[in-house]
């Protein structure tokens, strides 16, 4: 069954139409990118999709149920992770508290005030932290961890919630250019296993080519194209975006592509 | 009123406090003392000069019953659970024989409380309350001054011969200007009829917006005006008042305004005319000892506030000597009645509500110089600015 | 129509006045973020200084016009000092901590006005010019008055042209977004938060001299104008200069009109338009939304106790718990009153610490538990055990109620908000006299016969208060604490976890008001008495500097800080007349010798080590 089904999604912000008529889905154990040139409308797609912004028009469902609208908290319960572009964790507690606090969230364990924390779904946020490789940092305070390791701190935080859904928007700016594929394999693996629905924005066409089973190109607010990578690789009109006369953005292919 | 403050004690000061160690009868009587020094300074500072005035002329001729007097005084930064603290450091770490001392009604109340709880003597100085002395008064609880209602008594034959029936009222908003309003509007209606109250003003204490409030007083078209305003806020009240011709042909009535810590500060524009209670510095004749010596030693005329803390002590010093004891039983039966003497005349304190009678000075407000003064005025004695006993029982419970 | 212009222009110059104070408060707190608790005592040392200079010049204009002048170059230097001495060395130190500091100074300031210019109210002899008024619609009104008028939109016209016309200004307000680049251009941000500050306090010291043709200097104006001044500067938004001067306009006009058509509201007026002011517009009127204005403290990572802590909490409990016997009545009523002081600190940092919620008004809470004890024992003959049960509910309900409003702002329009609320709870108590007795207060309410000896009160007031701190200490360790601190450290991904973080921050808002309502029940029963202090601003100041002092990142702090401020203030209160300069001077060397807090402090040294 799709997991996410996006339909004529429409936003305007002052009058400016920043995303127009959006349609795509994502299946099961699915990896879709959403690339395109600065202001293309990425994450404001996301942040609809995400809870953050509510849609003008058009519909967002998950397994079938419209989603649009509804809060950020709502839809992580409804089984979507996400990662943000700016990293957030929780900067007082350790690597594992952070893991502990979703998982423990997403087990509505939430309201009780008397239980200790300390050892509530802690081996499944050591697994977690093992998985995305942080093992040994996890008794460290999350406020003095690497950049990367954040990322990969909410990744392990998106994960705890069980999501069939994952939304990671720029999960690999700010990294260096090994580290990005490293931890876009480590996703592109979980997907697999888990059977895992990821929709992502990236810049790095290197890891957008080198692990998505399908991208989508947007460029002022509409999609252009959809496909395989090889297909939107060939795609005359991605190629006039990407490659062309620079009307619409000068962003490059290349690997290493700026973060913004 | 309003002063920063914690609300809580040490452990360590306390749990160090050496025992103290004396002998009954040789040592000399210990007074324990609080009041608001840091919080009404206008006030208490010329009320401590007052009572150490008093306490040095006391050991001076020989002490009380052969022993020294000893006053161990504390501050209370105006908070009443900050009083009731220390007055239990001072009964059962400095063993006080008996407490006194009091600026604010809630402070007054709370010691009353406290002492009666501790059967212990308290003696009030200032604090105005009417209850101190009716509704929450204690065996052990004397207050010198006059209360709020008698104040206001005490101006009221002269009140009542002014001509204005239209009244406007103006005080702090606080228990003692709410019920000196209240007593004013009883007791002027008791004898006026007809006379009306057509504005009432309750400035904030200490924010008053003066401009406001006179323009209000000024919109109500009043012909006579009862102040209870003091202090910061009487200074600007006046000002105002002054400026914009409030006070132009209106009778006013003002508590307390005659006294020199609140009229010295309006200086210059003090109003003519105001029928006021307070003390007429340097005119009283009865007072010129104690003016002089006090002078002497300050290097500046005492205030309301000096005379207060002087005739506290010379009162507990009288009733010690009258009890000879500091038992607490025998202090009451003493203090019952009991005469004493004050820089403005004999005075004592009653058996029915252990009220002082200790009186205050009616008159009008006038211009010296640059000074404000009174003129016209008579001392009125607190024996005859009371309700019936028969009241006063019924009040007390 | 005559009626309406005389008020309406009296209203103006009160908005003038107030202007004159909030404006260099603004000015401070949107450069430096310091919230300046002295900006009052400045002002007061305006009046007094201004005293002090207008009395020996000749009294004509333009004579009085440069002493008010001097006044203010006189305090704007003054300022300058205390920035340089002081403040500069805290600008690293948690949001806040500069209070801490400034309160110090209130105390210190305090004492030496008192010493210096003595305890009389002091007032300039008024010149005919300065009495003067002219006829308006056939009322009398203050020339004076009509000058005041003038010169609030003429300081504001100044300052808009000197922070958008001179270099100076351009740099300040890009100082006040980023603090790096302004280094990073070369200029001395040192100078710059020092001229800043000192820029404020000239103002205050013109506030204050101007403020005597109509009153006198005397030792009251420093808290009748520092709240009031707090209020417009949130009400117009924090920073913002003009909307500064449109909360003054608001204020007083309100005041003026608010004087004749319900005198009886004078105490609650301002804060009531305050409160609806920031429910309706969070960040006051002209405020930036995303200004960073939270004061929360910074995310330093929280551990669990450790073994040797928790060891350490145990010894000390049980050194509590054998005091009855070896101390005296009267040390165990300050052990008592310490123990009342511990859950009320614990309280506060509850929602302060690891809710982020720095809250300016948390005597609220203590107070209503207080008169819900006091009311219910003596209206309505309750027993002991029963009222005490019903402080903390009654607390928490009304935290639930009011905190709704809270938790939906942030940093000081949150605290400003609380301390709102406390002075409307304030308001009721003092005012409502048939049910609270007013400021006399609520008396004789003791506890009964087999719970009234000494030891038996502080054993009972220790069990009920250390163990709500323990309880609370053992609710941050819960999943329910983790995701409090969730909530404060980042909001957006605690709600992307799936965490109702308005409900988490009013749920731990309703414990901690529950909390400081039993420590308000428990002082209820031990004092005997319940007085409206238990809800004043001055209240709700203690818990703060008892937070503050202890350190609000660790949770020792607010143990550590009831305890060494409560023995500091009990102690100086009996050693010496001059306990306010004392108290003072030794909350600033604290708060230099521990930026961070005693306890912060203490616990940084033992990590090292």
């Amino acid at each position: 069954m799709t997991v996410l089904a996006v339909e004529g999604l429409r936003k305007s912000f002052g009058g400016v139409l920043a995303v127009d008529g959006v349609s795509f889905a994502v299946e099961p154990g699915e990896m879709l990118a959403l690339i395109g040139p600065n202001g293309a409308g990425k994450t404001t797609c996301f942040n609809m999709v995400g809870g953050q912004l509510r849609p003008d028009a058009g519909s967002v469902r998950l397994a079938g149920r419209d989603i649009g609208g509804v809060s950020p908290r709502r839809i992580c319960r409804l089984g979507v992770g996400r990662t943000f572009q700016v990293t957030a964790t929780f900067a007082s507690m350790t690597a594992r508290e952070n893991v502990q606090v979703a998982a423990v969230a997403h087990r509505r364990g939430t309201w009780r005030p008397w239980r200790s924390a300390a050892d509530l779904e802690r081996p499944a946020a050591e697994a977690l932290l093992d998985q995305v490789g942080l093992a040994a940092q996890a008794e460290r305070a999350a406020g003095v961890l690497a950049y990367g390791d954040l990322k990969r701190l909410e990744l392990a935080m998106a994960l705890a919630a069980e999501p069939r859904l994952l939304l990671m928007d720029e999960p690999t700016a700010g990294m260096a250019a090994g580290e990005r594929v490293a931890l876009m394999r480590l996703v592109r693996g979980i997907a697999t296993g888990r059977g895992l629905a990821v929709l992502f924005t990236e810049h790095d066409m290197d890891v957008v080519f080198g692990v998505s089973d399908r991208i989508a190109v947007l460029a002022r607010g509409a999609l252009i194209a959809s496909g395989a990578p090889e297909a939107i690789r060939a795609d005359p009109q991605v190629r006039a975006i990407y490659l062309g006369d620079g009307r619409t953005g000068g962003e490059r292919p290349a690997s290493g592509g700026r973060d913004c | 009123m309003l002063t920063r403050r914690g609300l809580f004690g040490t452990a360590a000061a306390g749990l160090a406090a050496p025992a103290i160690v004396r002998a009954e009868g040789n040592g000399p009587i210990r007074i324990g003392e609080v009041n608001s020094y840091t919080a009404a300074p206008a006030f208490t500072v010329p009320y401590r000069n007052g009572w150490q005035v008093a306490v040095d002329e006391i050991n001076a001729s020989g002490g009380v019953a052969g022993r020294k007097i000893e006053v161990l005084s504390r501050d209370d930064a105006g908070q009443p659970q900050t009083a009731t603290q220390l007055a239990g450091e001072l009964l059962n770490d400095a063993k006080v024989d008996l407490l006194a001392g009091g600026f604010l009604s809630n402070v007054g109340l709370a010691m009353s409380d406290f002492a009666a709880r501790s059967n212990k003597l308290y003696v009030a100085g200032e604090p105005l309350t009417d209850a101190l002395v009716w509704e929450r008064g204690n065996p052990t609880c004397f207050r010198l001054r006059p209360s709020t209602y008698m104040q206001v008594a005490m101006m009221l034959p002269a009140a009542a011969t002014l001509k204005a029936t239209r009244w406007a009222t103006v005080a702090p908003n606080y228990e003692y200007g709410q019920s000196a309003v209240k007593w004013f509007k009883t007791l002027l209606k008791a004898r006026r009829p007809e006379v009306e109250f057509v504005a009432d003003q309750l400035p904030a204490l200490g924010k008053i917006d003066a401009g406001a409030t006179v323009q209000a007083l000024a919109g109500a078209k009043p012909d006579g005006i009862f102040n209870v305003l003091f202090g910061p806020d009487l200074t600007n009240f006046v000002r105002q008042g002054n400026t914009r011709g409030l006070f132009e042909g209106r009778d006013v009535v003002s508590v307390l305004t005659g006294e020199p810590e609140y009229l010295l500060p309006l200086g210059d524009e003090t109003p003519e005319g105001w029928l006021v209670t307070g003390y007429p510095v340097g005119q009283v004749p009865a007072a010129r000892v104690f003016e002089a010596a006090y002078q002497d030693r300050f290097k500046q005329a005492p205030r309301m506030g000096s005379v207060v803390g002087y005739t506290l002590l010379h009162s507990i010093a009288a009733g010690i000597a009258r009890a000879g004891s500091t038992d607490t039983g025998k202090l009451i039966t003493a203090f019952e009645g009991l005469p004493f003497d004050s820089p403005f005349g004999p005075a004592i304190y009653r058996a029915v509500d252990h009220q002082g009678t200790f009186g205050t000075f009616v008159g009008r407000t006038a211009l010296k110089g640059s000074e404000g003064t009174m003129t016209d005025w008579q001392y009125v004695d607190g024996k005859d600015a009371q309700p019936s006993d028969a009241e006063v029982r019924a009040l007390r419970r | 129509m005559g009626f309406l212009l005389v008020h309406a222009l009296t209203g103006l110059a009160g908005a003038s006045s107030l202007f004159l104070v909030a404006s260099g408060l603004t000015v401070i707190f949107g450069v430096t973020r310091i919230v300046n608790f002295a900006h009052g005592s400045l002002t007061m040392l305006g009046a007094y200084v201004g005293w002090t200079v207008l009395t020996r010049l000749p009294r004509d204009p333009a004579w009085f016009a440069l002493g008010v002048a001097g006044t203010a170059a006189a305090l704007a230097a003054l300022g300058a000092l205390l920035e340089m001495g002081l403040l500069r060395r805290l600008y690293r130190s948690p949001e806040l901590f500069q209070l801490l500091a400034t309160f110090g100074v209130v105390l210190i300031v305090q004492d030496a006005a008192l010493a210096t210019w003595g305890p009389d109210d002091l007032t300039i002899s008024r010149p005919p010019w300065l009495r003067a008024y002219v006829r308006i619609a056939d009322e009398r009104f203050p020339v004076y008055d009509l000058v005041l008028i003038a010169i609030g939109p003429a300081v504001l016209a100044c300052l808009w042209l000197l922070f958008n016309r001179t270099r100076w200004g351009r740099l300040v307000r890009a100082a006040t977004w980023d603090r790096e680049m302004v280094g990073a251009l070369g200029v001395d941000q040192r100078v710059l938060f020092t001229s800043v500050f000192a820029l404020g306090a000239g103002l205050a010291g013109l506030a204050g001299a101007l403020g005597l043709p109509a009153g006198s200097a005397n030792l009251g104006i420093d808290l009748s104008v520092i709240t009031e001044a707090f209020v417009v500067v949130v009400i117009g938004g924090l920073g913002s200069i003009t909307g500064a001067y449109l909360a003054s306009l608001l204020i007083g006009l309100l005041q003026a009109f608010g004087v004749v058509l319900i005198p009886k509201a004078t105490l609650v007026l301002v804060f009531v338009v305050m409160a609806a002011v920031l429910v309706l517009r969070p960040n006051g009127l002209l405020g930036r939304g995303g200004a960073p204005t939270a004061l929360a403290g910074t995310a330093t990572p929280v551990r669990p106790p450790t073994r040797g802590m928790l060891l350490g909490w145990g010894l000390l409990l049980l050194a509590a718990l054998a005091a009855p016997l070896v101390a005296g009545p009267y040390a165990l009523s300050i052990l008592t009153e310490a123990a009342v002081a511990v859950l009320f600190a614990a309280s506060l940092h509850f929602v302060m610490g690891p809710g982020g919620m720095a809250s300016f008004g948390h005597a609220a809470w203590f107070g209503i538990g207080a008169y819900a004890a006091g009311l219910s024992a003596q209206g309505l003959g309750v027993p002991m055990p029963g009222a005490l049960l019903l402080a903390p509910l009654a607390a928490g309900v009304a935290a639930v109620l009011f905190g709704a409003f809270v938790v939906r702002l942030s940093g000081v329009y949150l605290a400003m908000l609380t301390l709102a609320f406390a002075q409307i709870v304030w308001a009721a108590a003092f005012q409502w006299v048939s049910v609270t007795g007013g400021d006399n207060g609520i008396l004789g309410i003791w506890p009964p016969a087999w719970a009234s000896g000494p030891a038996v009160v502080y054993l009972l007031a220790l069990t009920l208060c250390a163990g709500g701190a323990a309880v609370l200490q053992r609710v941050l360790y819960s999943p329910f604490g983790y995701a409090l601190r969730a909530s404060r450290d980042s909001p957006l991904r605690a709600e992307a976890i799936g965490l109702d973080t308005r409900r988490i921050r009013l749920a731990a808002f309703a414990v901690a008001g529950a909390a400081a309502g039993l420590a308000g029940g428990v002082f209820t029963f031990v004092k005997g008495s319940v007085f409206p202090g238990f809800v004043s601003i001055p209240h709700s100041m203690d818990a703060l500097v008892m937070v503050l002092l202890g350190g609000v990142q660790t949770m020792a702090g607010p143990v550590v800080g009831a305890l060494a401020y409560t023995g500091l203030y009990d102690g100086l209160l009996r050693a010496t007349a001059y306990w306010r300069l004392v108290l003072g001077a030794a909350i600033v060397l604290l708060v230099l010798a521990f930026p961070e807090g005693i306890a912060g402090a203490v616990q940084r040294r033992l990590r090292r080590a």
